[in-house]
């Protein structure tokens, strides 16, 4: 079957919208296969704007690692604007991928990752664009079967009605074995159709196929459990664990866009997971253990990473970066490597105890001081020890000083809102923390006109951590909360001008909230808001919390729920929650604990350099720690 | 130091390229070829790079300029072919050397368009060129930052021809090919612009948008309508007297990172 291109179609619409460039593809390093010379065929999204969706490095790893094998291709889509949107279905065009500018319909497998849930409706857009059918029950044996990965898959069911199937964890491996089992399947003639191919992927354990699970629900809406409707199919599907990150360079090309996108720069994992035990944090949990990179992959990485882009900034990535067991040595290395190519390098993410003010100026070598990020999330002590963010206030300041000390001008502070248990006095002691630092910071520089911000967010309690059970705190509250350490730190005569405030309102959180824990009947939800037209709701100009909250009143009465039964409710012990047979490696019983100690303020080390504390993830999915130091060195390089 | 002119197109669909995104592309393009550039001074230093008069977003080009400053001397056709090699596909650098004279922007007075309108009998863009090239003055609006603003655009054009599609490319339901000879003027008049004017005066609709593309870009010989190579001046004074810049690089082989 030849599959042609619809660019000369598309082409005609393009000098009609914003940014053209984003659509054409052809971005440095991407790759073209030749259709026919193979037999699996990845088209893989990331379901929001490009300029937000290119630079994701989940999706270019798995773009590089497919395309790398013989015989299987992998091309990119991306969400289209409203505006384009409209003139495709106006004249017919159908969702495409930028590489060869293929309809996604020709695909064998549509994978789209989610980082957030916000993407859902892009997800339905995409489909719909796509002329593949919505329900995944009505889809045939022609249509792509679709994918869910990224962190938000690791709960899939408010999109169960949607996806064939959802993979949690890392995807490098987990996309190779998946092409092989459709290899074969196609080699065979697709014997059995669709739901043979569904099968073989659901008994390997390690996808999800939601249509082979009934849900069975309690008379108070509650899940009463969660069963596989076909013998062969495992009671709980396991995530995907990448060991030995050195074995996985990826990506070694990294896309170069022409269009603008969010991060230009060379990034490099230098290390995945995260076990310091924030207790609100999904990503740390969900990732366990810690996997470093080596200081010598790290630096090849850089190297060949740099050539092949051109980018001028190299951003080392990981969920708290300061932790790399060498990170001195590292950004040293690089540093020197670097000084005189007028390359910058930046840590994107950083806390605020394991910051050290001497790597920050080493980061910063060639000038620029201008902004540090910290990151308390509590403004208060005993808030901090309810999510185990083990940092004292006194550390804090002391960081801080030394950071003004060093010709930091600004300093960034970023806060939740909306804690379990947490009251108007720790929201409010933020306030407190913010004038210690202006006031520390005058004392230290000498200087008046030295800046310290204050960035709040609303908490959203996730799936697999301990505050999968907690309340979520109201929109209306979040906004009262926020409003009186406005008002607080704007009352400030002698500090409040040298505090900036920056904050979101409770509204976004409350969706959120309702999509990260909901289950199978919130897809009626997410169906209404897309049939009444919404899109991007990660943006705040396309974002309708109005139309959420009535799409929510037109549906989910016929289940007897409403948004507060998902959102605000805590949950006991006893309730299965959606995502329970869904396996992260984490006890739930230990979560529990963990959940209960949080309550009792009872905080738990970092197993990285304490023993083990048996939160169950490396038993069970038979991993472990892997850390430094390697003791080794970034060599320079030789002649260039 | 070395200045270096560059000519480069944006072919096919990398027209889209806006002249931000081709900046960016452009400095990175360097950085992968390791160009020992020049750099501006200050906290973020940029490459010292000088753009003249890019085409509009949407629109292909076989004539785009640029001058780059080098710390050190380079010959310019492997700097072209490494350039070249560096940027995407439709993003071809295709002419390079040494400035010897000042002023390229200044010799860029005129730009050759072509414009092809798929859908638009030969006979009828004939009929629409010569209603335009009667008229003395053939105002158009054009919304810009400012608001929607009026002007003539007849003035500024210094030849219009139509002419069928070549025998090769035959479009099914017609197709028209318009050969435009614009000067640079202030405002400046751009392609769609005399389409604008062509419906005005001739209600010349066409149903699907123009590809439109600039051929050329230089002097203006107003006596023929034609232009004229922009780099030709550089051209001949390296021939008149090689550098001791040149020189030197082709001693110093092998040249470069390559
Ligand atoms: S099982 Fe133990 S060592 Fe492994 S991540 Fe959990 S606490 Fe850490």
């Amino acid at each position: 079957m030849s599959v042609e291109s619809v660019f000369p179609q598309l082409e005609a619409l393009l000098p009609h919208v914003q940014k053209p460039i984003q659509y054409v593809g052809g971005e440095l390093n991407s790759t073209v296969k030749d259709w026919n010379s193979c037999d699996v065929r990845w088209a893989l999204m990331y379901p929001d704007a490009y300029e937000v969706g290119l630079p994701n490095q989940g999706v270019m790893i798995l773009y590089e690692v497919l395309n790398e094998r013989e015989g299987v291709l992998a091309e990119r889509t991306y969400s289209v604007w409203p505006d384009l949107e409209e003139l495709m279905r106006q004249h017919n065009v159908p969702q495409f991928t930028v590489d060869s500018h293929r309809p996604v319909s020709a695909f064998d497998v549509f994978g789209v990752s989610f980082s957030t849930e916000l993407g859902y409706t892009n997800l339905l857009t995409a489909l719909d664009l796509a002329g593949i059918p919505l329900d995944a029950a009505d889809r045939t044996e022609d249509h792509p079967v679709v994918v869910a990965g990224g962190h938000a898959a690791f709960n899939p069911e408010p999109i169960a009605d949607f996806i064939d199937c959802a993979v949690i964890g890392d995807g490098e491996q987990a996309v190779l074995d998946m092409t092989e089992i459709i290899r074969a399947w196609k080699a065979e003639g697709r014997p059995g159709g669709r739901d043979e191919l569904l099968f073989r992927l659901a008994r390997t354990g390690s996808v999800y196929v939601p249509k082979f699970y009934d849900v069975e629900y309690l008379a108070d809406g509650r899940i009463s459990r969660v069963v596989p409707n076909r013998s062969g199919v495992p009671w709980r599907v396991s995530k995907h664990t990448v060991m030995d990150l050195d074995e996985w360079p990826y990506p070694k090309q990294p896309l170069v866009p022409l269009a603008e996108t969010v991060h230009e720069r060379m990034s490099v994992e230098i290390f995945r997971g995260c076990t310091r035990g924030c207790r609100f944090c999904q990503a740390g949990m969900i990732t366990r253990p810690v996997r470093e990179r080596s200081i010598t992959g790290i630096g090849e990485m850089v190297d060949k990473g740099l050539k092949a882009t051109g980018f001028e900034e190299v951003g080392l990535l990981s969920l708290s970066s300061a932790d790399h067991t060498e990170i001195g040595d590292i950004a040293k290395g690089l540093a020197d490597r670097y000084e005189e190519d007028k390359i910058g390098l930046s840590l994107p993410s950083t806390r605020v105890d394991a910051f050290n003010i001497d790597l920050a100026n080493e980061l910063t070598r060639n000038g620029r001081r201008s902004g540090l990020t910290f990151a308390p999330e509590g403004g208060s002590e005993r808030i901090r020890k309810v999510i185990n963010k083990m940092v004292s206030e006194e550390d804090l300041i002391r960081t801080v000083a030394t950071a003004y000390g060093n010709g930091w001008r600004q300093v960034k502070l970023y806060f939740m809102c909306g804690l379990p248990t947490e009251t108007d006095d720790d929201v409010l002691q933020i306030a407190d923390m913010a004038t210690k630092v202006i006031a520390k910071g005058r004392e230290v520089s000498g200087k008046n006109d030295i800046r310290c911000t204050v960035s709040i967010g609303g908490f959203v309690p996730k799936p697999h951590t301990p505050f999968q059970w907690a309340p979520q705190l109201s929109a209306e509250e979040t906004d009262a909360r926020l409003e009186k350490l406005r008002d607080k730190i704007r009352g400030d005569k002698k500090y409040g001008r040298s505090i900036g405030f920056r904050y979101h309102d409770g509204k976004p959180g409350i969706v959120e909230g309702l999509l990260s824990r909901g289950d199978r009947r919130v897809g009626a939800v997410i169906r209404a808001v897309y049939e009444d037209g919404g899109r991007f709701d990660g943006w705040r100009e396309h974002f309708s919390y109005d139309r959420w909250m009535q799409c929510a009143e037109r549906t989910l009465p016929a289940f007897g729920l409403d948004v507060d039964w998902y959102t605000t409710r805590e949950r006991t012990y006893e309730e299965v929650l959606p995502w329970d047979h869904l396996d992260s490696g984490l006890d739930k019983d230990w979560l529990w604990e963990d959940w209960q100690d949080s309550l009792d303020e009872t905080e738990v080390e970092d197993c990285r350099w304490t023993p083990c504390f048996d939160c169950g993830v490396c038993p069970q999915m038979q991993t472990e720690i892997q850390i430094g130091p390697t003791g080794r060195k970034l060599l320079p390089l030789s002649v260039k | 130091m070395q200045r270096i002119r560059l000519r480069y197109t944006k072919r096919g669909r990398l027209r889209f390229t806006s002249h931000r995104d081709f900046q960016r592309a452009f400095e990175r393009a360097l950085r992968r070829a390791e160009v020992p550039m020049a750099y501006s001074a200050g906290f973020t230093p940029h490459p010292k790079v000088s753009y003249a008069n890019a085409a509009p977003t949407g629109t292909g080009s076989e004539a785009e300029y640029l001058e780059i400053q080098l710390t050190a001397a380079r010959d310019p056709e492997k700097l072209r072919a490494l350039l070249d090699e560096s940027l995407p596909a439709g993003l071809d650098v295709i002419d390079a050397v040494e400035a010897r004279t000042s002023g390229l922007a200044d010799r860029l007075q005129a730009s050759v368009w072509e414009i092809r309108l798929d859908q638009v009998a030969p006979a009828e863009a004939e009929r629409a060129v010569a209603a335009f090239l009667e008229a003395d003055t053939v105002e158009v609006e054009r919304r810009t930052k400012n608001g929607l603003r009026t002007f003539d655009t007849r003035a500024a054009v210094a030849r219009l021809e139509a002419f069928p599609p070549p025998s090769d490319r035959p479009g099914d339901g017609g197709c028209a090919i318009l050969r435009l000879v614009v000067r640079h003027l202030t405002p400046a008049v751009r392609p769609d612009d005399v389409l604008s004017g062509l419906r005005a005066t001739a209600d010349l609709a066409p149903p699907v948008p123009a590809a439109v593309t600039r051929l050329a870009q230089g002097l203006l010989d107003e006596e023929s309508g034609t232009v004229t190579d922009p780099l030709a001046p550089d051209r001949e004074a390296a021939q008149a007297a090689p550098t001791a810049a040149a020189e030197l690089t082709a001693a110093m082989a092998p040249e470069g990172p390559a």
